[in-house]
């Protein structure tokens, strides 16, 4: 999966999961406000990414991000481990 | 010094309408509920019969976030609870600013609780379950679902009570309004309705097995019943102080005047005429009235021999045999831990709209049923006072009586 098919992919399963419009997922948008994610939404996080890109992210990962570009480096990166 | 206990909204997700004015039209017709599911048959059941309502879109209404932790018992909840709120002129803004409570019946989530479970032997993996089902698992589902989207800040609990749940839910809010705790409370009775939540009772041989004739397999009091129907939905009944009901300038519905409850501490399953006999009792001396002050009630009777029989016997021993009865279960099917707070739905929109709702399907009396004066076909009739009988598994019994409203 290259970089944009990573944007395509979590911009559809997060936009689906979280209710939020796709256009608002943008690279240097914040993740943790885009989506309105409160402590319980990092649960189902985890189970979309898990369901959607095969790999879950631990609660370290998750520190490191603060925008989506952050986020899709994250997942470039674990899926590189994964291949 | 006590308060006055009133009834100032209802609200209905049944199998008879969604919604009062539904619900009033097939009360009136004598509309049966009852469908066949023939997944029942397959998942292992002797009896496909049941009561059904849909499973609502709440994503009008709701966020993700406040829609996530719902399963049926919630989401039915919410259907009935935003129709009574609506009624009772009360919304969030007004209930976060001032102390309401909530105490609802509700008495198993076993389709949420099987969900999960299936999650976990799928993945292998707890984290995977995701955050919303904890709160669809847990038999609070509806307290802590209801209580946070319209920011109550009273008393909230759920009540456990079998098939009494909902009749108890309105009783045990009543003590406390009588007794100044609280001014105003959300009750109710929720039921779930999936092939998951009534295998264990099916399999008692307990239903019906009348497959041929659907609208006729719940018949209560009749000497040619088979057996009950499961049913569900959610009723809601928003009780509070007269002070508070009149302060707000809102219709009163009716004003609730007796809540007579008792175990039988016998059989775990079989009822008991002495047990019925004394809740019957004590909600006529708490409200102070004689028998003749009750002109309609609303029967517990589920159609089954034994309980229909023992209910009969206590209706008589107390009431004497000339009072109107019916059980709109023949229409409903049993809707268990909700039927407690629908059956005084029922019975408030038949004494706002002076007609007795028919027991349908009543053809033959049998020995105990023909002593009671049970109503097989739609009667006009001014109610002013009803009593409404709920008993459960556990020998758990709850009477109220409620007349109509004078200052």
């Amino acid at each position: 999966m290259n970089r944009e098919d990573i944007i395509i992919t979590t911009k559809r399963f997060l936009s689906e999961e979280f209710e939020v419009d796709e256009s608002k997922i943008l690279p240097n948008s914040n993740l943790q406000k885009t989506l309105d994610l409160d402590s319980l939404d990092y649960v189902d996080l985890v189970v979309v990414i898990e369901e959607n890109l095969g790999f879950k992210p631990t609660a370290e990962n998750f520190k490191s991000i603060e925008t989506f570009e952050d986020f899709y480096n994250l997942v470039e990166k674990k899926l590189a481990e994964t291949a | 010094m006590e308060n006055r206990v009133v009834i100032t909204g209802i609200g209905l997700y049944s199998c008879i309408g969604n919604g009062k004015d539904e619900v009033l039209d097939s009360l009136r017709k004598g509309k049966s509920g009852i469908i066949n599911d023939v997944q029942r048959k397959e998942f292992g059941y002797r009896s496909c019969l049941t009561g059904m309502v849909k499973d609502p879109d709440l994503k009008p209404f709701l966020s993700r976030r406040e829609r996530i932790g719902m399963h049926q018992p919630a989401m039915f909840a919410f259907m009935s609870t935003k129709e009574a709120l609506e009624q009772a002129k009360l919304d969030v803004e007004f209930l976060a600013k001032n102390e309401t409570g909530i105490i609802y019946g509700n008495d198993s989530t076993a389709g949420a609780v099987i969900n999960t479970v299936d999650k976990v032997r799928d993945r292998k993996d707890t984290a995977l379950i995701g955050s919303g089902d904890i709160f669809q698992n847990m038999n609070c589902t509806v307290n802590m679902n209801l209580s946070t989207i319209y920011k109550l800040k009273g008393i909230n609990i759920s009540l456990s009570a079998a098939c009494a749940s909902g009749s108890h839910s309105i009783g045990m809010g009543y003590l406390l309004i009588k007794q100044g705790l609280q001014e105003r409370i959300v009750c109710g009775g929720a039921q779930e309705i999936n092939v998951f939540a009534m295998a264990s009772f099916d399999g008692l041989g307990a239903f019906s097995v009348r497959h041929d004739q659907v609208a006729k397999a719940s018949r209560p009091f009749d000497a040619g019943r088979d057996g009950l129907v499961p049913s569900g939905g959610a009723a809601t009944v928003i009780i509070e102080s007269m002070e508070s009901a009149l302060k707000r300038g809102v219709p009163i519905l009716g004003e609730i005047i007796g809540y007579g409850f008792s175990s039988n501490g016998e059989h775990i399953s079989n009822p008991n005429f002495d047990g019925q006999y004394r809740s019957l009792n004590m909600a006529l001396q708490q409200a102070g009235i004689n028998d003749s002050a009750v002109d309609y009630v609303n029967a517990h009777a589920t159609s089954t021999i034994v309980g229909d029989g023992m209910e009969a016997q206590a209706i008589n021993s107390v009431l004497g045999s000339k009072v109107p009865v019916s059980s709109t279960k023949s229409m409903t099917g049993h809707e268990c831990w909700m039927a407690g707070a629908s059956e005084v739905a029922y019975s408030l929109l038949m004494m706002e709209n002076d007609f007795i709702a028919p027991n349908i399907n009543f053809e033959n009396p049998d020995e105990d049923s023909a002593k009671i004066n049970v109503i097989p076909e739609y009667q006009e009739k001014n109610i002013n006072c009803f009593l409404s009988n709920s008993f459960g598994f556990g020998g758990t019994n709850s009477s109220l009586i409620i007349k109509k409203f004078v200052k």
